[in-house]
């Protein structure tokens, strides 16, 4: 196929060439960047959480006013709760994953140091790995002995237990190479904490610390009574019903109290990240949009070259062109302006890229997407001009003879 | 003239209808998707309290110890108790209101109702007066109030509704958190978006409906929910409940009339700043900021960096759709030389065929604008079903609608310019014989 008569017409049509061009570039500028924030946001979504998702319910119970016998209570809640069938573990902890808010301490490495190395959350209660599902990779989980009053420790941190289990990505972040089993850190220069288990993951309430500090976590033996929520452990069948009977045991050792939350793990989940879902949707639409604005701007501007060619094309019939050739050279044109407009399009995506990187702290665009909205653009336009391009083609030789 | 020009729009517009349909709707979608996301950003990057947020300002001193001190580094976003009551009581300000959120337990006295929580406010007496805060019924509490720690408290319309079916409930008394209040005032609806005095809470669709004085709280225990940033060893708080007095965790607003007093202001912050470093309680040179109203929402990056996002997208995909309306306008008066140059030889000016293309692509304008106006209000009730906090506050207000429309005409006149130029500057003679 012949591209330079095509070229020749291209010169002929500058202006609507140069446009159609140019809208083409900024699909492909506006399709990269959104799959790639398509994918960013699915991936956050899926996020690990280190816990057994699918087993766990929340149940958060307030009493009315400072309780002097909390801790009984705490202890006959914990064993209406055991008693409820179907549960597998239950735990009250301080705080449970997908919420607005999260426990963070600073981490030091050393009694001297002035700043501190990074902040991590803090995950305490009793039973806390079992009940969560939370897995060990090295080390080992406390001994009972090892447990400290909250309390206790708020009044006075050198009460603050001498041991600490972390998460994979925090010992990596904090000694990379080294095993973390045996290293020190402090949450206050007077208090040692030992490494003394790994878990392989368990992530931040609520990712205040942006997502890659999402697994920066801790977990000390401390016990506490009031406050936090009831996690309870059980099968997934068995989820809604035992969130039903948990509160209404609860509620029968105290009618008065308030429940002030009862769901399911995979619930917290979905409601976390229902504004990245939103988000995605949002990106999945506009992609949608663009590419159906411009595949029928490139029929509409086919359409008119079309009609506006008539003429020449009956005449190139007459000369013995084949209605294939008359197909070739409209898909050609077409493709040609496609690979125009992807060509711009590439440095335009790049430059979107570096524009929300430094505005939006996005990581940079993959090269990886600019081939994907390359294909999707190229074969929007195969697609789009098939259907004038037919009608060239059926344009009947005659044409040449009949005058406008 | 207008009317014939409008005609004959209308007469071309009809005879290629689906190219006419293709402009139509790409102006529509591109300026649906514009006003959706453009709405929403207007409404979230709204004045709180217009007319009064110029007078409002948020004070920032640096308290923290000399540890990890960095030339540049910005005072904290809130105070400590120690200087919060510090400057509430030295009264330098027309107004000041020292506070902290929290949640407090409700019992109510008919047993048809369980006990329940709501969001709180514990703040001190200029608070109403400062955020021009309307009673329905009553006032707020007094200064004196404040200091005897008295159990006033001020509650929403909703909670009155709620607890004393709208009845006018001052003088009653409510239990909150075991202990008996006596309601001194109820608020008229009133909901400053986004929640300005206090962005830790969440900033939008946050309301409390119980405001009560901030050191019967404190006495009191209740609940405190927000941020705390700590120094030192940041432990050993009041009752072991509150953060440590090496702990900032309240908001602190002052009203200042006017520019000349909002600088004096900020002298005495460096004063009292000072003050404190020579009473060895600071540790740091005086760093203090004083920002009003709207620089502290600007500072504090209110608007969700999503929605900005999405109108940058949606912007660019109104350009899209603005190069797709430009090649199919400048396709079609383009082929429609013929007719325009035996206008032409016929007399007319190019100033007349130009305004004749214009009308046409500003009935395109307007059809679209139209559509896109439908899109809008569809996209809008989309995102008021999204489950942000801010979905509800998504409405077209009068000057979007306006914008709506000015933004479509304004988008495809600009389209139709250059086709409509390109046209008109046909040679006449030329066109005519090639026919």
């Amino acid at each position: 196929m012949d591209i330079l008569p095509i070229l020749a017409t291209f010169r002929r049509h500058r202006i609507t060439a140069l446009l159609i061009v140019l809208e083409i570039a900024l699909t492909c500028a506006i399709v990269c960047n959104a799959v790639f924030l398509i994918s960013q946001r699915v991936h956050r979504v899926d996020m690990p959480s280190g816990v057994a998702e699918h087993e766990l319910v929340q149940v958060q119970v307030v009493d009315i006013g400072d309780r002097p016998d909390a801790k009984a209570r705490g202890e006959e809640d914990l064993a209406a709760l055991r008693a409820i069938p179907g549960v597998k573990s239950v735990a009250r902890i301080n705080q449970l994953p997908f919420t607005d808010s999260s426990w963070n301490n600073n981490i030091f490495l050393s009694a001297t140091q002035k700043q501190p190395t990074l902040d991590a959350t803090l995950y305490f209660g009793i039973n806390v790995l079992q009940t969560l599902g939370t897995r060990l990779t090295e080390g080992r989980d406390f001994n009972p002995d090892e447990y400290a009053e909250y309390r206790d420790v708020l009044r006075d941190p050198k009460l603050t237990p001498p041991v600490v289990i972390i998460t994979r990505a925090l010992a990596q972040k904090l000694w990379p190479g080294e095993s973390a089993l045996g290293q020190t850190i402090y949450f206050d220069p007077q208090t040692p904490m030992q490494v003394i288990g790994v878990v392989a993951d368990l992530i931040r309430p609520s990712l205040s610390g942006g997502d890659d500090a999402a697994q920066w976590t801790t977990v000390v033996p401390l016990r506490f009574s009031g406050g936090g929520s009831y996690a309870l452990r059980t099968d997934p069948g068995q989820r809604q019903r035992v969130i039903k009977a948990a509160v209404t045991a609860l509620k029968a050792l105290d009618p008065k109290r308030i429940i002030r939350q009862q769901r399911t793990l995979d619930d917290a989940r979905a409601e976390f990240f229902q504004a990245d879902r939103a988000m995605a949707g949002m990106l999945l639409g506009v992609i949608l949009a663009v590419l159906l604005v411009t595949g029928l701007g490139i029929v509409g501007l086919a359409s008119f070259w079309v009609a506006q060619r008539r003429r020449t094309i009956g005449i190139r019939r007459a000369l013995g062109a084949t209605r294939g050739d008359i197909l070739r050279y409209f898909q050609t044109e077409n493709f040609l302006i496609v690979t125009f407009g992807i060509l711009l399009g590439m440095v335009l995506a790049y430059g979107l890229s570096l524009w929300l990187m430094a505005h939006y702290e996005m990581p940079r665009l993959p090269v990886a997407y600019l081939p994907i909205g390359a294909i999707v653009l190229w074969l929007i336009g195969q697609a789009a001009v098939l259907g004038p391009a037919m009608r060239a083609a059926a344009v009947p030789p005659v044409v040449a003879t009949r005058s406008v | 003239m207008f009317a014939y020009y409008l005609d004959l729009a209308l007469h071309s517009l009809k005879r290629n209808k689906i190219l006419t349909a293709l402009m139509v709707v790409a102006i529509a979608v591109g300026i649906g998707a514009s006003m959706t996301t453009f709405t929403v950003l207007h409404v979230l990057s709204g004045d709180p309290l217009p007319g009064k947020s110029g007078k409002l300002y948020y004070p920032q001193i640096d308290p923290q110890d000399a540890r990890g001190m960095m030339p540049g580094t910005l005072p904290p976003e809130q105070v400590t108790l120690i200087d919060g009551m510090n400057l509430l009581r030295a009264k330098r300000a027309d107004r000041q209101a020292l506070m902290f959120g929290g949640a407090v337990p409700i019992r109510p006295d008919s047993s048809a109702l369980d006990p329940f929580y709501v969001e709180a406010r514990y703040t001190s007496a200029d608070f109403f007066a400062m955020f021009d805060a309307p009673f329905l019924y009553g006032h707020g509490w007094t200064g004196a109030d404040d200091e005897a720690r008295a159990r006033d408290v001020v509650i929403t319309r909703k909670l009155d509704d709620k607890l004393f079916n709208g009845a006018d409930s001052v003088g009653h008394t409510m239990q909150i958190g075991g202990n008996t209040f006596r309601i001194v005032g109820v608020l008229d609806d009133w909901r400053p978006n986004p929640h300005f005095y206090d962005l830790n809470t969440g900033s939008y669709n946050y309301f409390e409906q119980v405001f009560l004085p901030l050191q019967t709280a404190l006495e009191l225990h209740f609940e405190h929910n927000g941020s705390n940033d700590c120094w030192g060893n940041g432990t050993g708080g009041a009752g072991g409940i509150y953060p440590s007095a090496s702990c900032v965790w309240l908001q602190f607003w002052v009203e200042l009339d006017n520019p000349a007093k909002a600088a004096a202001y900020q002298q005495f912050l460096v004063h009292y700043s000072e003050e404190q470093k020579a009473l060895g309680r600071f540790q740091r040179a005086p760093n203090v900021r004083l920002d009003n109203l709207m620089q502290w929402l600007d500072y504090n990056g209110v608007v969700p960096s999503d929605v900005r996002l999405q109108a940058w997208l949606a912007f660019g995909f109104l350009l899209v759709c603005m190069l797709n309306t430009v090649g199919l306008m400048l396709a079609k008066f383009l082929r429609r030389s013929g007719e325009l140059s035996v206008r032409r030889a016929l007399g007319a000016s190019r100033r007349a065929l130009f305004a004749q293309l214009l009308t046409e692509s500003g009935v395109i304008g307007i059809a679209g604008g139209a559509g896109g106006l439908l899109l809008a209000l569809l996209g809008l009730w989309m995102v008021r079903h999204r489950p942000s906090d801010y979905a509800a506050l998504a409405h077209l207000d009068p000057a979007m609608l306006l914008v709506t429309f000015a933004l479509a005409l304004g988008a495809s006149l600009l389209a139709g310019m250059l086709p409509a130029w390109r046209a008109c500057n046909v040679a006449p003679a030329l066109q005519l014989k090639s026919n």
